[in-house]
């Protein structure tokens, strides 16, 4: 059990760094369930307020940057405070950038909204609904301390990853079929990479949290399913995936 | 039967990648003041170069195995040294020994600037001149010269050399200390706490001159500032209560130590 400070502020600083992550964290997950539903819904009215309350994020993203540096001015934090430090700064940037991710599939769905609907809006609520809890159990586990919780997540990121391959197939088909579609597809694909993108933010947040226990990040490549640039149209139409060449990729 | 050393190159910073033989081995060090143990059975190699930070709480034994590390401990009553220290493979602590001689070897900078009542040459001059070192009058000027302008303090005092070393400033008296103890060419450097009387600007002035003096010297620096430590030093080693808890390079100590002691005390938490 971690003991506390002397200074006893010093452990009130380190909680309020924690608790505007779970600020930060809740809004983040909470603009891209709203984004997606708008999406969902075809609801612009609703997207423009989320696109607007995306300032909060920022803003609670310097407030974590402000504190971060504060404490270090002041306490110069050494070991597991630093590292306590350290994954906060880096888990709250990371936060802020899913929060875009979520504004700007909020601005696509105003140009969405004017268009004829196309059927993988659902395919992309799926991989939003895994992005989703691949946020939420990165957050668990950062602010319980949870490396079993971590490892997880970062196991379970490839799921995502297979989502996008599979819709980045799917959307290709649709425009193939009918290129009035190719405008509404691009703004699918730009959204379906946005969740992939997620997805791996949360990865990261997970890594974070193990560098904050254990000062370290695992040194085993993160395990990658997404395939979607090695996807091709041949002259006969038919969309294939060139698979050795996926599976030897290098992850990152 | 020869001691095994434990500093594995990895252990040391980037810093100094070569190290491969310690200067000191110290095995099962006990220090007794009396009844009262102060030392309990202590294991630490010194590497050959750099600089090795000792820290701990007050009264946990790193200033007593510091003064084991050049015998001053034998000017205290009652102080017993058991187990073996070794430098360069010499046991320090050999009926044979010749303390007055070791000291050269292992010179010592202490908490207070104490600089001799004499002039500031005669300071510097006067290892050499009764080890007998200096062949010639200005053999000893040159070795005067040379020891100020290591210790970074020739340009601030070549037109006052005669004046007494008393008449400086706080920083430039330890400076002076410092002179003193390279004027008699040895091979490790003591420090006690020797920033702990000085203000921000002369403590960095020292800690920029051990970053050079570590080239060429071995350097064990006791100091109650972590911070200080983080800065100066390649290898720390952490005491409390009389044991050694952990020693290893600076910076896995000061950020993910091993031991939950060492944690506690760098983070400033109740143990």
């Amino acid at each position: 059990m971690e003991h506390k400070h002397i200074v006893r502020e010093f452990d009130e600083e380190l909680k309020k760094l924690d608790n505007l992550i779970a600020e930060l964290g809740g809004l983040a997950e909470r603009q891209l369930a709203d984004a997606v539903d708008s999406l969902i819904r075809r609801d612009a009215d609703r997207a423009q307020e989320i696109a607007a309350a995306d300032k909060r994020l920022d803003e609670l993203e310097r407030e974590i940057d402000e504190l971060g540096i504060d404490i270090m001015i002041r306490r110069q934090p050494m070991a597991s405070d630093l590292r306590i430090v350290i994954a906060a700064l880096k888990t709250s940037s990371i936060l802020e950038r899913i929060g875009d991710y979520a504004k700007n599939i909020a601005k696509r769905t105003i140009a969405l909204s004017q268009m004829p609907a196309i059927g993988s809006v659902r395919s992309v609520q799926r991989m939003a609904d895994r992005a989703q809890t691949q946020i939420k159990v990165a957050l668990d586990a950062y602010l319980h301390r949870d490396v079993e919780l971590a490892k997880d997540v970062r196991n379970r990121d490839q799921e995502i990853d297979s989502m996008h391959t599979s819709l980045f197939r799917e959307l290709l088909t649709y425009m193939m079929e009918d290129p009035r579609n190719i405008t509404a597809c691009t703004h699918l694909l730009f959204i379906s990479k946005n969740l992939e993108r997620i997805g791996d933010h949360a990865t990261t947040i997970a890594e974070n949290l193990m560098f904050l226990i254990h000062g370290t990040i695992p040194d085993d490549p993160r395990p990658k399913n997404d395939a979607a640039h090695y996807t091709v149209v041949d002259k006969n139409d038919v969309v294939s995936t060139a698979s050795h060449i996926a599976e030897n990729e290098e992850t990152q | 039967m020869p001691i095994e050393t434990s500093i594995e190159p990895h252990a040391c910073a980037p810093e100094t990648p070569n190290v491969t033989k310690s200067t000191f081995v110290a095995r099962d060090v006990d220090v007794f003041y009396g009844d009262k143990q102060a030392l309990f059975g202590i294991d630490l190699d010194v590497p050959a170069s750099g600089v090795t930070s000792l820290i701990g709480p007050s009264g946990c034994g790193k200033s007593t195995f510091l003064r084991c590390l050049n015998r001053m401990n034998d000017t205290i009553d009652g102080c017993q040294v058991s187990g073996k220290i070794l430098l360069d493979g010499d046991d320090i602590y050999d009926n044979q020994v010749d303390v007055v001689y070791l000291r050269a070897r292992v010179g010592m900078v202490f908490q207070k600037p104490n600089p001799f009542p004499k002039s500031i040459y005669d300071n510097v001059a006067y290892g050499p001149r009764i080890h007998g070192i200096a062949s010639s009058k200005s053999e000893l000027d040159d070795m005067v010269k040379h020891s100020l302008e290591k210790a970074g303090l020739w340009d601030e005092v070549v037109d006052r050399l005669d004046q007494p070393g008393t008449g400086l400033s706080g920083g430039q008296q330890q400076r002076l200390c410092i002179a003193r103890a390279i004027a008699v060419q040895p091979e490790v450097i003591l420090m006690d706490e020797p920033c702990s009387a000085l203000d921000p600007i002369a403590t960095a002035r020292i800690e920029d001159l051990m970053g050079e003096l570590r080239e060429q010297f071995t350097i064990v620096i006791v100091t109650h500032s972590m911070q200080q430590a983080a800065r100066v030093s390649q290898r720390t080693a952490f005491f409390h209560l009389g044991e050694l808890i952990e020693v290893g390079a600076t910076s896995d100590i000061f950020t993910n130590p091993v031991e939950q002691r060492t944690q506690d005390y760098i983070t400033g938490r109740i143990g």
